[in-house]
């Protein structure tokens, strides 16, 4: 007889709730928080953007740690981890490109312009687009972990390089609003705190996200080895 | 190895091809100032560029009823006039950054998009707005 397992683990279930908490007050603030002298209420979408695209930063280089890590250990949990990483930050990713286009259609004119920041954050999507298509097309399990993560560790060089681009080259695209380089805060106060609480629910929402499909991953990969 | 994930490959390489050679190989620079136009003016002539600068103080003239927008870009060294036809966004005023792309029609630059930059500056409308100033930038930006 089959052994009846948990849903989940206690930690993922804190992380779940935690983060869906900061979520909810992350909306409240970014809700609360004044209009730009510019922009208007406009500006808010900051607080969806920002936090998606950095969400996709930190999944790809969670997926380049977990790559680097198969290779060095080989442990095929480590290669589902890697892979789980990328189907999360192509999700966010997608989220912050729509938001920017959403964004740019009132304030820059365009809904999209072929300038650094977003060609490549448009090249750093198709990249792990890539990776998920390699994945599904090689059927040998160490092969497959093996080509991802030379995939995975290649395809994060572009993270720095996307988010550099509005500082290395001539963009339409502001540059960074939190400088994560130079530490300059180009905000006032009750927007910083809508922005920062709404950072840390995403990222810890990836967190809780990464250990679900990780599970998921394990048991679906039992269930394969027992069939 | 299944045609679909063949196909689906030759997609993607494709489509990074198409990004980082034409995407990304063309804008690098993605636009040009007024100075470095007129250091190299030949090389513009009638072909499409993106000109960026700041719109001058005083130069914008707007008509509604043609919709016919002329001002002049400048990088505080060298000025252009530009034509453009259509309403301008809404976050277009003087001093704004801005980038038109189009082409130089002898000494003006027509306009087929104008876009606008717009800062990583961050400010609460404070002290010096007043109740209808407020009320025009939230219905502006609507």
């Amino acid at each position: 007889m089959q052994k009846i397992q948990k849903p989940g683990d206690l930690v993922t279930t804190l992380l779940v709730g935690l983060g869906l908490t900061l979520l909810a007050v992350g909306f409240y603030f970014a809700l609360a928080a004044p209009p730009d002298a510019n922009q208007g209420y406009l500006a808010r979408i900051m607080y969806l953007h920002v936090p998606s695209a950095w969400v996709g930063y930190l999944a790809f280089f969670s997926a380049l740690l977990y790559s680097a890590a198969y290779l060095i250990w080989r442990r095929p949990g480590l290669d589902r981890m890697a892979a789980a990483s990328v189907e999360i930050g192509l999700v966010f990713l997608g989220l912050a490109l729509v938001t920017g286009m959403l964004w740019a259609r009132p304030t820059w004119g365009v809904y999209w312009t072929w300038e650094p920041r977003l060609t490549t954050t448009a090249i750093l999507f198709a990249v792990y687009v890539g990776y998920l298509v390699l994945r599904s097309a090689i059927e040998d399990p160490d092969l497959r972990a093996k080509a991802s993560a030379a995939v995975g560790i290649l395809g994060a060089i572009n993270v720095p390089i996307s988010y550099m681009s509005v500082k290395w080259w001539r963009s339409l695209h502001q540059t960074q609003s939190l400088d994560l380089t130079t530490g300059k805060v180009h905000m006032d106060g009750a927007m910083v705190l809508a922005l920062l609480v709404n950072l840390a629910a995403f990222s810890i929402l990836f967190l809780a996200l990464l250990r679900l499909r990780g599970l998921l991953e394990k048991r679906g990969g039992k269930l394969v080895s027992e069939a | 190895m299944k045609p679909k994930h063949l196909f689906g490959i030759v997609v993607v390489v494709a489509a990074l091809g198409y990004l980082i050679f034409g995407g990304l190989g063309r804008n690098l620079v993605y636009f040009i100032t007024p100075s470095e136009y007129f250091q190299d003016q030949a090389r513009y002539q009638s072909r499409l560029v993106r000109l960026g600068g700041l719109v001058k103080a005083g130069s914008v003239q707007y008509n509604k009823e043609t919709l016919a927008l002329r001002f002049v870009i400048t990088d505080g060294v060298r000025e252009i006039p530009v034509s453009h036809s259509g309403t301008p966004p809404a976050l277009f005023k003087e001093n704004q950054g801005v980038v038109v792309e189009g082409r130089f029609n002898g000494e003006e630059f027509k306009g087929q998009e104008l876009l606008v930059k717009h800062s990583e500056d961050y400010k609460a409308p404070g002290a010096g707005y007043s109740p209808e100033q407020l009320k025009k930038i939230i219905q502006e930006t609507k």
